[in-house]
């Protein structure tokens, strides 16, 4: 029996590559619009005492205190009734950017706080302007910081990608859902989906890890 | 945006949200014991040094952080019945959430415990604890007070992680939006509704983790 499921299993790989795809280009794109969001509001953010700031702890604190599940439903769903017409694609990736924005803005601005003050002000009385203080003193030795915290971050859109299978997308999750349906072997199915995900999560861990032991001391040996 | 509002059903559906809430509170609850447990056990596997404990734990971790929870979900959802496992929907999330988040506790665990003096070990060998004794009596005790921001960060997770449960047709608060949704076609007055819930229970958890570090902070300095 489990023979006959595994041929059929190797029947449906090729959707499971195309949903590979999927999930890689979701993440991809959410990556690059939610660091790009993430970084000008971190910046923003960083200055604890303007409105600002505090319109966007409003944000972070919406999109961290609600389920991704949620705010894709509301993106998805709610839009429309405005008008906004948007495909399953858009709806992931405009969801997905606004969500990991919010998150990458919290990292982004701690590691700004992080970053000791008289750089800035070195950097001020060289007579250079507050943004030119930023860009070229603050910021670099800010990310340089958050590196690890982002990598971790990338982790984590990556399989928040996966609620996006809900709304018809097929990606990795979906092409596994879709699969268990024709082959009803629950366990090697989404033992596959496992190993995909797996296949690209794992490196991306291991490389946070390997970052965030050049900021830590040794284990505890019991 | 207001006209567009219907407040009266909001109203008229309030009993199913309430529902809701209360069964997503419970799932929480019921979570995070058991990713509690689940967080010890891993974590004294993994720091044991015993090759034979260490091994499994570290795989365990390492395949629940570097896979989605809801490709978890579908695992025990789909693959459960493949081993002649009947168990409902409810029990299968529960089971999900509490390894998904267990994994997490284990790694936050283990970042507590490294912030723990090795004398504190060596104090309870020079006593002649064998390595349970130093596990349970010497270490948790002092890790699980250091990490206590974390864990709440990680509680946090776990009640929006919850609502992926709505998938498999568990009733919780995003499974009421989803009826109302369903029902009478109003995802505005349905996922808002439900956002808002979450945003309550989410202030309510970042209250007290502030609590807490003020408090801890006071003790501290005193």
């Amino acid at each position: 029996m489990w023979g006959f499921y595994f041929d059929q299993l190797m029947n449906s790989l090729p959707m499971f590559y195309k949903g590979m795809g999927m999930t890689v280009a979701v993440s991809a794109l959410s990556l690059i619009g939610g660091t790009i969001i993430g970084v000008i509001t971190g910046i923003l953010r960083s200055n604890e005492n303007t409105l600002m700031a505090r319109i966007l702890s409003i944000y972070v604190d919406v999109m961290r205190g609600t389920p991704f599940l949620v705010q894709l439903f509301i993106i998805f769903f709610i839009l429309p009734e405005f008008g906004i017409q948007m495909e399953a694609f858009t709806a992931a990736v405009v969801s997905l950017t606004i969500y990991a924005g919010s998150y990458i803005c919290e990292i982004v601005s701690a590691s700004i706080q992080a970053v000791p003050s008289g750089q800035e002000e070195a950097c001020r009385s060289l007579g250079h302007t507050r943004s030119q203080a930023m860009i070229l003193v603050v910021l670099p030795q800010a990310l340089r910081m958050a590196l690890p915290a982002l990598v971790g971050q990338y982790v984590l859109l990556i399989k928040d990608s996966s609620i996006v299978s809900v709304i018809g997308l097929t990606d990795i999750t979906r092409a596994g859902w879709l699969t268990v349906q024709r082959v009803p072997e629950g366990l090697m199915v989404f033992g596959l989906v496992g190993v995909m995900y797996f296949v690209v999560c794992y490196p991306l861990i291991q490389l946070s890890n390997v970052l965030e032991k050049r900021f830590s001391t040794g284990d505890l040996k019991l | 945006m207001l006209e567009y509002f219907n407040f009266r059903i909001i109203w008229e559906y309030m009993p199913l949200f309430m529902e809701g809430l209360y069964q997503t509170a419970w799932i929480s609850l019921v979570g995070i014991i058991g990713s509690l447990v689940t967080g010890m056990i891993a974590c004294a596997c993994r720091i044991s040094g015993i090759k034979l404990l260490v091994a499994p734990a570290v795989a365990f971790i390492e395949v629940i952080r570097s896979t989605p929870l809801l490709a978890q979900l579908y695992f025990l959802y789909f693959g459960l019945p493949s081993l002649g496992i009947q168990v409902d929907e409810l029990t299968t999330g529960l089971v999900a959430l509490s390894f998904n988040s267990g994994a997490y506790v284990a790694e936050i665990l283990r970042a507590g415990i490294k912030g723990i003096p090795t004398g504190q070990v060596e104090a309870a060998m020079g006593q002649g604890f064998n390595v349970y004794q130093r596990f349970f009596y010497v270490i948790l005790p002092q890790a699980l007070a250091n990490t206590l921001p974390p864990m709440l960060g990680q509680a946090i997770v776990l009640v929006k992680d919850s609502a992926v449960l709505s998938l498999i047709s568990v009733m919780e608060l995003t499974r009421a939006g989803q009826i109302l949704n369903s029902e009478r076609f109003m995802p505005a007055e349905a996922f808002l509704t439900v956002a808002a819930l979450y945003l309550v229970v989410y202030y309510v958890l970042k209250g007290l983790m502030k609590f807490y570090q003020m408090r801890m902070t006071r003790f501290r300095s005193a």
